[in-house]
């Protein structure tokens, strides 16, 4: 086992035992921390599978960006002294039910193909420069969409967020 | 048992996991958290099979779903201050009207 093996089960670890503390706390607080604590450790597996674009790009949009814009909401749409930071549970036993069984399917079909020949990957220039290039190269066009995507969605969410009055009909 | 195996499976468990959080939590920024959860789960999926293979299709792959991913987180929490605004509760159950109340 060598100590590449140790911090991936110690990543993984700690990505389960976020998403516990997600599903089994009831404060809505502890629950964004425990993604932070998820994406983080998605983040440092990514690393270890030479992806390490995707791993910065997480760590700065999702943990940098998503998770501040969420907590952000907490605190705006939660009375903070009083209890309505905790959250209640409905729909337990279907949930369960439902989530588990998928966990079953998608373990079973897993278990049950035929998986390729893994193809040694570790000696393939795969570093960053290439990503960018792949990018503005071959996936220009998704790319410029993405982009457009970015704005539509900035200028939509600053629009419904806002709080001034419409006046548009006069 | 491979290691990347043991990924796979990790990968099932978050996806599982958030659909779990989706189901039962009522809080509507659970929800938005569930959500995260399950595009985290594809985006390891995308990475994982990208480290099987030669070329970069997977790892780009997982780039737009990061971008989708942020759309959809902005969108959301702007969509529910304006609800909390309105109703002056972030529980979608009770929501049940269209309109303000007069």
């Amino acid at each position: 086992m060598t100590i590449e093996d140790i911090i991936l089960y110690l990543f993984m670890g700690s990505s389960v035992a976020a998403v516990l503390v997600m599903i089994l706390n009831r404060n809505i607080f502890y629950a964004s921390l425990g993604l932070l604590v998820c994406l983080i450790s998605l983040s440092g597996i990514y690393a270890l599978f030479q992806a390490e674009f995707i791993a910065v790009t997480q760590l700065l949009i999702y943990a940098g960006g998503v998770l501040v814009l969420i907590i952000f909401g907490i605190m705006l749409t939660n009375r903070i002294s009083g209890k309505s930071l905790q959250t209640d549970s409905h729909n337990v036993f279907i949930g369960i039910l439902f989530s588990a069984g998928f966990f079953g399917v998608i373990s079973f079909s897993f278990y049950n193909t035929e998986q390729s020949p893994i193809v040694n990957n570790l000696n393939i220039v795969n570093h960053m420069s290439t990503v960018g290039t792949e990018l503005m190269s071959t996936y220009a066009a998704p790319f410029e969409v993405s982009g457009i995507l970015l704005l539509v969605c900035l200028i939509g969410a600053a629009l419904t967020a806002s709080s001034f009055k419409k006046n548009l009909n006069g | 048992m491979a290691k990347i195996d043991l990924l796979f499976y990790l990968g099932a468990f978050l996806f599982c996991s958030g659909l779990l959080i989706v189901f039962t939590k009522k809080n509507a920024i659970m929800i938005l958290l569930g959500i995260e959860l399950m595009l985290n789960a594809a985006n390891l999926n995308l990475v994982l099979f990208n480290s099987q293979k030669t070329g970069l299709e997977g790892q780009l792959f997982a780039l737009f779903v990061i971008i989708v991913a942020v759309c959809e987180a902005a969108v959301g929490i702007a969509i529910i201050l304006k609800t909390y605004h309105y109703y002056h509760t972030s529980v979608p159950d009770q929501i049940s009207e269209l309109k303000e109340k007069p």
